[in-house]
């Protein structure tokens, strides 16, 4: 620091400017900090819990289990984890092909089609989809899905059961993609539009092969997202699902695979990770016992199952990557 | 535009129009015609009354002031316009003997006969390849495509510095490469007009007369339409000089020497010798 009576002032600003800055840097990083503190101590405790049951239950039977029943009064405890995986992932799937679809087409309608108008419209109105609680989901599924799906298509099926509650965990996440993929989509820069329509490019033509090629990874995200939230969500699934931790029927089938036939996981009842562990919090819980040690188990290999998606997806989306 | 003359005399420096000697005076055919031309953006008169005919396989320049029309008016030629919601055109725009505002025309059919290359350089985040085969590929051409690609980037003076590399994508390109991949990819459906829309006002000198080489290049095949805002890239590349005044008015519109020798109208003269605009 040279301070010359003749050049002009380049000092240092006084010290009250500079611990103002000092502090507000420090108060930001502090914020980002709470939150990665947050997960660290969450994933710790979720291990450590999940360490002392994997000491009682082998972690080999655990992952390969059939059968989950916690509840010692019952018979024979057992804490397999298969039957509750099925449910997570038949919800899960189910709901990707309900939400990646329609949110996909409703962002790019939004995003390239839509008159300004509709879209000040429509935009307000998915967010409020996203902003309608999910016990009231649950129960729209319960009361009026299931009854219309029995109705019409499957007279067969029973009131909890899995179809339905997937059903609307999808429409329920329908905002999520629409929404963040918009976003990616208006952020494509117009000039690639342009260059399109002037090579003679129709509306489709622009839409598919410019601007969802180059927002791909926010499209991506946007998967990601709705299909966390789809393997996290418990509401939906505890109200119309029902909480039975049933296995299907394995059959022996197409080169030795052993596969399960899809309507017999969806238009059943079933149970959903998530739901495993409410219905443990929900009975007389004492600390320390297996059945509370079980639910960090689970909540270690809830955990597995998002990582795990959200590495693909972001493989895919590298793969497929168009950056502008 | 700063323009630097000291008196009243025309640029007299740049104004050889020498480049383009070869191809000869006599009038070609028309490619575009624009008869009592009015555009307008919500109240705002853009085109004011503009009647002209722009020869096939020349070199057209429209210049004039920011805010004057001359973009507007290109805009018309392939339609581009009609993405701007507020914006209104009246009277006729014929191409090949047709007004491409009629009822019955197809605006995706248009642009695919008239190719564009815009101010920023544009390419698709894509690679070099697929950029210059899109337009193909939407117009469904049946024919060798990397031939085609090839032929294109050479039209495009890019084949040398690419040809090793078109996979990789067309934005590590530096800006003068890609505004001469993004002409590649306007030629290779093999349009019949191609319009620029000040294709070199966000490039560096050296790389800007690269592209006004190919201009002069491409004219022997196509018919080049030309916005500019560099008076004097008008005069080196440009066989017809179009000039165009505030509100719309196209003040002028003759070869390219007269316009910037000896213009007719006073109007014109303050504004080459950079009395205003």
């Amino acid at each position: 620091m040279t301070d010359s009576t003749e050049s002009p002032d380049l000092s240092r600003r006084g010290g009250l400017t500079r611990l103002k800055e000092g502090t507000y840097g420090g108060l930001f990083a502090a914020c980002a900090a709470i939150t990665l503190l947050t997960t660290v101590a969450i994933f710790v405790t979720l291990l450590s819990d999940a360490l002392v049951f994997f000491r009682s239950v082998p972690i080999a039977e655990f992952l390969t289990g059939i059968n989950w029943s916690p509840n010692p009064a019952g018979g024979g405890q057992a804490f397999g984890i298969i039957p509750l995986l099925i449910g997570t992932l038949t919800v899960t799937i189910t709901a990707a092909f309900i939400s990646i679809p329609i949110g996909t087409l409703t962002a790019i309608y939004l995003s390239e089609y839509a008159t300004p108008n509709a879209r000040s419209i429509l935009k307000p109105l998915l967010e409020i989809l996203a902003g309608i609680p999910t016990v009231v989901y649950g129960y729209f599924a319960l009361v009026y899905v299931t009854p219309a799906l029995k109705a019409t298509l499957f007279p067969e099926m029973s009131t909890f059961n899995a179809l339905a509650a997937s059903i609307m965990v999808g429409i329920m996440t329908i905002p999520m993609v629409s929404s963040i993929s918009e976003d990616a989509m208006s952020a494509v820069p117009d000039e690639l539009r342009q260059a399109g329509y002037g090579l003679g490019a129709t509306k489709f033509e622009v839409s598919t092969g410019i601007v969802v090629p180059a927002s791909i990874s926010g499209i991506a995200s946007s998967y990601i997202l709705a299909v966390s939230r789809a393997i996290g969500e418990t509401m939906i699934v505890v109200v119309a699902m029902g909480a039975q931790a049933r296995m299907p029927e394995i059959q022996e089938a197409l080169f030795g695979i052993p596969f399960v036939n899809p309507a017999d996981v969806l238009l059943q009842s079933g149970m959903t990770i998530t739901v495993a562990m409410v219905q443990i919090t929900g009975g007389d819980l004492t600390g320390g016992t297996l059945p509370y040690n079980s639910m960090f188990a689970l909540g270690l290999a809830l955990f597995a199952v998002t990582l795990v998606m959200n590495v693909i997806s972001d493989i895919i989306a590298q793969r497929y990557r168009e950056e502008y | 535009m700063s323009n630097t003359t000291s008196d009243d005399s025309l640029i007299t420096t740049e104004v050889q129009a020498d480049s383009n000697d070869d191809r000869a005076a006599p009038a070609a055919g028309t490619a575009v015609a624009a008869r009592d031309l009015d555009v307008f953006y919500g109240d705002e008169q853009a085109i004011d009354d503009v009647t002209m005919e722009i020869p096939e396989k020349r070199v057209t320049a429209l210049i004039g002031p920011s805010g004057c029309g001359k973009s507007t008016f290109l805009r018309c030629i392939n339609r581009m316009n009609d993405m701007i919601e507020i914006c209104r055109v009246e009277g006729d725009v014929e191409f090949g003997g047709k007004n491409v505002y009629d009822g019955d025309v197809d605006p995706v059919a248009l642009r695919r006969k008239i190719g564009m290359v815009f101010q920023k350089p544009n390419p698709f985040p894509k690679s070099i390849r697929d950029n210059v085969a899109y337009g193909l590929k939407i117009q469904g051409f049946d024919g060798d495509v990397d031939a085609r690609v090839e032929e294109s980037l050479k039209g495009a003076a890019l084949w040398d510095e690419v040809k090793d590399q078109l996979d990789s994508s067309g934005l590590e390109l530096s800006g003068g490469q890609q505004q001469r991949l993004c002409i590649a990819r306007a030629i290779a459906p093999d349009p019949e007009v191609i319009l620029m829309d000040e294709p070199t006002s966000a490039l560096d000198p050296v790389a800007a007369s690269k592209i006004e080489d190919l201009i002069d290049d491409l004219a022997e095949e196509y018919t080049v339409i030309i916005v500019t805002h560099n008076m004097q890239q008008a005069a080196r590349i440009s066989d017809r000089t179009a000039v165009f005044l505030t509100g719309g008015e196209l003040v002028e519109y003759d070869d390219t020497a007269k316009i910037f020798e000896d213009p007719e109208e006073q109007r014109v003269e303050d504004y080459i010798t950079g009395k205003f605009g």
